[in-house]
């Protein structure tokens, strides 16, 4: 677009000013030939040797400097991901040892628990089992003193009534069949209250 | 004389006149300039490959990053096949930018604005081309023109057809800079031209259209040595990988 316009624009100026300065100038210099061989030559020099220079000097220093360059920045890219890899491996092991530790620490806290709480244990039934000996020694004596009563009374028994039937009737009553007696009443005494 | 806008493009000679037999090689306005861009080009890429540092300096930068652009423009044009006329098409684009870049400089003379110049560089370029071609791929690379298919009534129109737009393609090439450089640089002396006749009143038009066109042909001259170097490598690629 924009070069049509200036072509176009171009060429109304120019043929516009050719008109006006066709008698000094004598149209485009690019046209005339006298020195279309020297442009060539020094062309072709000019040329040849920036060609040369470029391609045996300088374009080959550009190409391996940035060759260099890639394969410096791969090189760095590749031991950065090995230091990573290895920092990471380091973490990893880190977490590792902290989770081992905490493990192990619960596990000593679990040990010393079990440890106390079978010490309690183990105390309260020795407690347990001196309480339970007492308490069935103080209970065969107290069965005994029971039984040990019931003689006790039956003798007091018959002692009382031998003594108030000599009051009573002032005379001796023989002891063993009053004794006989108070055994006899004793033991139905002893059958109604279980009856009861 | 000096308002002729056609004035910059004269050739004249400086030195002596050099004879070689009966043809005349004097150094002349345009050599000096062919001869100030090829050196600019040589030292300004000799500076950046000089220094092999890591990270690059200003110059270093500059050049790697012309390297990677003309690898890449001869790539995606050309393929891989094209890789060893790399040195050749960056030659040449760097040659035609300075050219057209050392012409935007006030009273500095356009080498590319001269049709012969040009026309050297597109006609050796096409020879180049064919022969690289006609290596390749033998009497096949005749197949060129041939298109695959064009039904048989159509094939004899396009056949010629096609072998003229092959044989003007250095035409169009060396016409397309040539015409290019030439009006760009005859609009500004025009419009230089106007700044000086309307004076202190009616200059300032002109004026601000000279500059906003100085800024449009630093980018033209930008942009032909690009389509230079990318038509030569279109070129090229017809060469290296016949697809028709």
């Amino acid at each position: 677009m924009f070069k049509k316009i200036i072509i176009l624009v171009f060429f109304t100026c120019f043929a516009c000013f050719n008109t006006v300065f066709a008698a000094e100038s004598g149209g485009m210099p690019q046209l005339n030939p006298e020195f279309w061989i020297s442009q060539i030559f020094w062309l072709i020099i000019t040329f040849g040797i920036l060609f040369i220079v470029l391609t045996k000097v300088i374009l080959p220093k550009i190409s391996d400097n940035l060759e260099t360059r890639k394969s410096q920045i791969l090189e760095n890219i590749e031991t950065a991901d090995k230091q990573k890899e290895e920092s990471q491996k380091k973490i990893d092991e880190y977490e590792k040892i902290i989770l081992d530790s905490k493990i192990k620490a619960k596990n000593y806290f679990n040990e010393a628990r079990e440890k106390i709480l079978e010490d309690i244990n183990k105390k309260r039934s020795a407690l347990e089992k001196d309480l339970d000996e007492e308490i069935s020694s103080v209970e065969n004596e107290l069965s005994e003193l029971r039984n040990k009563s019931g003689e006790k009374i039956n003798k007091i028994a018959a002692e009382t009534s031998a003594e108030l039937i000599k009051e009573l009737i002032g005379e001796e009553v023989n002891s063993s069949s009053i004794a006989a007696i108070v055994e006899d009443q004793a033991k139905l005494n002893k059958e109604r209250k279980d009856v009861v | 004389m000096a308002s002729n806008p056609m004035y910059q493009f004269n050739v004249y000679r400086i030195g002596p006149e050099i004879k070689l037999g009966s043809v005349d090689i004097s150094f002349t306005n345009a050599s000096l300039f062919m001869v100030i861009s090829s050196l600019a080009i040589l030292i300004i890429f000799n500076l950046g490959a000089k220094k092999k540092t890591l990270i690059p300096d200003k110059l270093q930068l500059l050049s790697e990053l012309s390297y990677t652009f003309v690898a890449k423009m001869i790539s995606d044009t050309a393929g891989s096949k094209a890789k060893p006329y790399f040195s050749f098409i960056f030659s040449l684009f760097m040659f035609v930018l300075f050219c057209n870049m050392f012409g935007m400089i006030p009273y500095a003379f356009t080498v590319t604005s001269h049709i012969i110049v040009t026309f050297v560089l597109a006609a050796f370029i096409f020879i180049g081309v064919t022969i690289i071609g006609f290596m390749k791929h033998g009497l096949g690379y005749l197949k060129l023109f041939v298109p695959s298919g064009v039904p048989m009534v159509l094939l004899p129109l396009i056949v010629v057809i096609e072998i003229i737009s092959y044989l003007s393609r250095p035409i169009s090439l060396s016409v397309r800079l040539f015409a290019n450089m030439m009006a760009g640089h005859t609009m500004m002396k025009v419009f230089g031209g106007f700044v000086i006749s309307l004076g202190i009143v009616g200059g300032w038009l002109p004026l601000s259209f000279s500059v906003a066109l100085t800024g449009l042909e630093i980018l033209v001259a930008f942009l032909q040595a690009y389509v230079f170097a990318i038509l030569t490598c279109i070129y090229l690629n017809d060469a290296l990988n016949l697809h028709h």
